[in-house]
């Protein structure tokens, strides 16, 4: 380790010299700000970060970052991070991508990644919208969307990143919101403690393209009413004045209001390690739910890249080192003389 | 039978032959790749030099009797050089109507053909589109036809063993190698040696092979069957150790070895795809030499996966056919422009699109050269026979990694799945490849070139004080920082271009076989070595001006190359596409190269070139 990582690091040690160049307002300065607010108390030695991205506004962010970085090509990020952990677990890699970049044109890469538990903790940056190539909608843009592309409305339905995340056996799923610093430091930093792969959606204004997609969950008068923030042994409660809650009538939630005979025990208590229950808070959507905000998910499973490490193991336990010499010589082999 | 005065069977006389192509074929369930690998492995211990041909349908499980179910294996061995699996057929075992119906026509006049009769029946002769019965008509007139109820005698060799039928019939292959084996006089020792390890835990069918080559060997020595054998003397072969090995498995080991002696992991990332899969499933076997094979989803992230191992310091390699390579395209580029080391290796196949994929073609030369957005220039090398693969491979790798560069490398069907005697070489003599990883933090600049090679750094991360960030996105000539300065992006283009054709200090001057002038030179590359090869050692033994160079190195090109063609007056190039390195030549160095093209799904025959070259050399 290097004397740098054992000498406490600060905020700064992340903070690259690059001039960040996103539109002044954009969310993804308050992202950034999170996660070099966090890392010197991960315990990561610096050059052992590597943060991965592809392309969209967001995917500059390992520009920014002081570490190891890989600014790839669209869509394809998760699986250039997976051959990097698979062959170098030894690093703690983190994977920015946006809507358009990780659940369009790397859609399938990124199932693939997390149904493998790689451990890569992936960062989405949700605006809803197409920021870099100016305005088109995105796969989680709203049905009806009207931008560049769709003058007179999207005709396509969105998808649901954490249904998906969770559909794709993902072992960690959350989401936050870029203004809310606090909660965005306890998911990235629990993120980052996961034994496995993450994933996080980063709720994000784009300012310029789609500004205020997420007003009702950010503004001060609404967001009590609009967010049902998670913890873990809770009930679900939320509003402003702490008066509503999340209760099941037979196999599916309701909002109802508390008083009136309904306590606290009547409400769903959050369990992170309940699937079934995290797929269902995925599917509770505004208008007729609060939006989720919190850890839905967690479990250990083995990552791929330390099975992988174990067969090599392994076969060097059964046969041996491998011999240059041996393996040229392997099959039939005659001489003459 | 033919008996002498005491009762023992009479010594029939054996005849001395310089060389001989068989083909074996049968239905796909006959086992007769396996019949045509133990025929190989006999004659490479009788002495021969030899060269092979499978060809197998496209079908998993054609149904049985099919035109298109047929699955065939052609051995050339000779007592001298061989260069290719032959042209025309001196021998054809048919193990059934539609065999015979899809390969007589390969067989020379008065060639030997070997048929069980047992298959021609109505149904199999319909399948096969047979009026009437081959065996009875004249469709085996002015051919020397060999008629042995294969499955009867099987059957009779196996009695005692009481064994089902279908194992009975399973044993039909290994009856038909001990007749063919009798009658070229190949030992069948080894194969009997093979039968017995690799059906080990199922001694009956160990027994029941056994039984049935032996069977096939004793029928053909005691019965009038033939009046007599054929005898190919061993051939001239520089002393050494060898081993038959397939292009597939030797471009395998030719990276393992490469990663061995750079002291590296090596990582392959890779989507099944025929003919490129028996790479994935030898590496997959070797974990033991530190190799991680990973199957991505598809070949988008089998390619990205491999660049995220060489970021991170492995040897990395993908490999692919025609349609996976288009789909690695931009993250190749990607590789141009962080310059990092990165081996795609394309075993072409007939396209476009899924076109043929068990048949070879040349076809993507160009999608190697020029397939990709911007200028992004990458080495190509090609392979030309099954065991220079391996050194192709090896070279690959040397190349990248002294670079900083991804380099492609080509081979095709052909290449992949035949075999050839492969002279082994000791790991301690191959060439040297030092990797040194940057951990000097004292002047670091990502993009600060070596002198000599224009390399940038190579840096592992989880170095300290080399924190950096690389990208797609144009960067500084020298800080690797963002940069969309009009001139720089010039520099960084053109600097790019510059190290690639650098790389010419490293590429052995041309090698000419034959005069290194005359009237006529033969350019080839890839798996049509063996072809060409032949083709011009016949030409010059007729007394024809003819040399031959075939190309290892197609980006750059060798630097001399252009010089070498001046100093003949004619340049002919046969490829197996419509014509894609005379093109590259003709841009490249203004001459009237003409091309020999053939484009179907099948290896030149040397005849083909032979003729080619006569023409070409009338006054
Ligand atoms: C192969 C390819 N196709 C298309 C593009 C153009 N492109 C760049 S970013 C982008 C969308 C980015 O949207 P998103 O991922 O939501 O990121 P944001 O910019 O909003 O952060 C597109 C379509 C590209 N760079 N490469
Ligand atoms: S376009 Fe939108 S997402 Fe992109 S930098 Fe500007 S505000 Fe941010």
């Amino acid at each position: 380790m290097s004397a740098e990582a054992t000498a406490k690091l600060t905020r700064k040690d992340f903070v690259s010299d690059q001039d960040v160049r996103w539109c002044p307002g954009c969310g993804d300065y308050a992202i950034l700000a999170q996660v070099q607010k966090i890392f010197p108390d991960l315990g990561i030695p610096k050059e052992n970060a590597v943060f991965i991205s592809g392309i969209g506004c967001s995917s500059r962010f390992p520009y920014y970052m002081n570490t190891y970085g890989f600014h790839t090509i669209h869509g394809r990020a998760p699986a250039i991070a997976t051959g990097l952990k698979i062959s170098r677990p030894d690093l703690h890699i983190w994977l920015v991508t946006g809507d358009g970049d990780g659940l369009s044109i790397g859609g399938n890469h990124l199932i693939h990644a997390l149904r493998r538990n790689v451990e890569l903790k992936i960062m989405l940056f949700n605006n809803r919208i197409y920021g870099l190539t100016k305005g088109q909608y995105s796969p989680t843009s709203e049905l009806g969307k009207v931008a560049k592309s769709t003058p007179m409305g999207s005709a396509d339905y969105p998808i649901n990143p954490l249904s998906l995340a969770l559909g794709a056996e993902a072992t960690f799923v959350a989401r936050s919101i870029d203004v809310e610093a606090k909660h965005q430091q306890t998911t990235l930093t629990r993120a980052a403690a996961h034994k496995g792969g993450a994933f996080i959606e980063i709720l994000q204004n784009c300012n310029v393209y789609n500004d205020g997609a997420w007003d009702s969950l950010t503004d001060k008068g609404t967001k009590a009413d609009n967010q049902l923030l998670l913890e873990h042994g809770q009930p679900m409660i939320f509003g402003k004045n702490k008066d509503r809650g999340i209760r099941m009538n037979g196999m599916k939630p309701e909002v109802v209001p508390l008083g009136n005979g309904v306590t606290a025990d009547d409400l769903l208590v959050h369990d992170e390690y309940d699937h079934t229950l995290a797929f269902l808070l995925s599917r509770m959507t505004p208008p007729a739910f609060p939006t989720p905000i919190g850890v839905l998910y967690s479990t250990e499973r083995q990552t791929i890249e330390a099975l992988m490490a174990k067969q090599l193991e392994d076969a060097v336990a059964k046969q041996g080192q491998g011999d240059m010499d041996a393996l040229l010589n392997r099959g039939n082999v005659w001489t003459v003389k | 039978m033919a008996t002498n005065p005491a009762g023992a069977p009479l010594e029939k006389p054996v005849q001395e032959l310089d060389n001989v192509v068989i083909r074996f074929a049968g239905d796909s369930g006959d086992g007769m790749q396996l019949t045509g690998n133990q025929f190989t492995t006999e004659s490479v211990l009788a002495g021969n030099d030899i060269g092979t041909l499978p060809d197998f349908p496209a079908e998993i499980r054609a149904p049985t009797g099919t035109l298109y179910g047929v699955s065939a294996f052609q051995v050339n061995f000779s007592n001298d050089t061989v260069y290719t699996p032959g042209d025309d057929l001196d021998a054809l075992v048919a193990m059934n109507p539609a065999a015979l119906k899809t390969n007589l026509g390969d067989l020379k006049p008065n060639g030997i053909v070997i048929v069980n009769t047992a298959e021609f029946n109505p149904a199999n002769l319909r399948k096969a589109k047979y009026e009437t019965s081959p065996l009875d008509d004249s469709t085996l007139d002015g051919y020397q036809s060999y008629r042995v109820d294969v499955t009867k005698m099987t059957t009779e060799a196996l009695k005692s063993l009481n064994l089902p039928n279908r194992t009975v019939m399973r044993s039909r292959n290994f009856f038909a190698l001990g007749v063919v084996s009798w009658l070229f006089n190949r030992p069948i020792e080894p194969t009997l040696e093979w039968i017995q390890t690799r059906f080990k835990r199922t001694p009956e069918i160990a027994e029941a092979n056994t039984l049935a080559l032996k069977g096939g060997y004793n029928l053909a020595e005691n019965t009038e069957l033939f009046a007599s054998s054929y005898e190919i003397k061993p051939a001239q072969i520089a002393p050494g150790t060898y081993r038959s090995i397939t292009g597939n498995t030797a471009t395998a080991i030719g990276f393992v070895a490469a990663a061995n002696k750079a002291g590296l992991p090596l990582f392959l990332g890779s989507y099944p795809i025929t003919p490129a899969s028996d790479v994935l499933h030898d590496l997959a076997e070797l974990k033991n030499y530190n190799i991680y094979t990973f199957q991505a989803e598809d070949e988008i992230s089998g390619v990205g996966a491999a660049l995220g191992a060489a970021f991170g310091g492995a040897i990395a390699i993908t490999t692919t056919a025609g349609p996976g390579m288009n789909l690695k395209a931009e993250t190749v580029a990607l590789a141009a422009s962080v310059e990092l080391p990165l081996i795609i290796t394309d075993i072409q196949r007939a396209g476009p699109s899924t076109g043929m994929p068990t048949k070879p073609e040349q076809a993507d030369l160009l999608q190697a050269m020029y397939g990709r957005h911007g200028e992004s220039p990458v080495p190509v090398l090609a392979a030309s026979t099954p065991a220079d693969c391996f050194e192709t491979a090896y070279e690959a790798v040397r190349l990248a990694v002294k670079y900083m560069t991804p380099v492609i490398l080509l081979t095709d069907g052909f290449l992949a799945n035949a075999a050839e005697p492969w002279l082994l070489p000791r790991f301690a003599d191959l060439p040297d490849i030092t990797v040194e990883f940057r951990t000097d933090p004292q002047g670091f600049f990502p993009y600060l070139r070596d002198e000599e090679t224009l390399a940038r750094p190579w840096v592992r991360p989880g170095t300290p004080g080399l924190e950096h960030r690389i990208g797609g996105i144009e960067k500084d000539y020298l800080t690797g920082n963002i940069s969309y300065a009009p001139a720089n992006h010039e520099q960084m283009a053109r600097v790019r271009v510059r190290k690639l054709n650098l790389m010419t200090q490293d590429i052995p001057p041309t090698k000419i076989e034959g005069p290194d002038s005359g009237e006529l030179l033969l350019v080839g590359w890839g798996s049509t070595y063996g072809s060409i090869a032949e083709a011009v050692v016949e030409a010059q033994a007729k007394g024809q001006s003819v040399s031959h160079v075939h190309l290892r190195h197609l980006n750059p090109l060798p630097a001399d190359l252009g010089e070498v063609l001046s100093r003949f007056d004619k340049v002919l190039v046969p490829e197996m596409n419509l014509g894609q390195l005379v093109r590259l030549l003709r841009a490249e160095y203004l001459i009237d190269a003409v091309g020999l093209n053939k484009i179907q799904g099948r290896p030149f025959k040397v005849s083909e070139i032979t003729a080619r070259i006569d023409r070409m050399l009338e006054k």
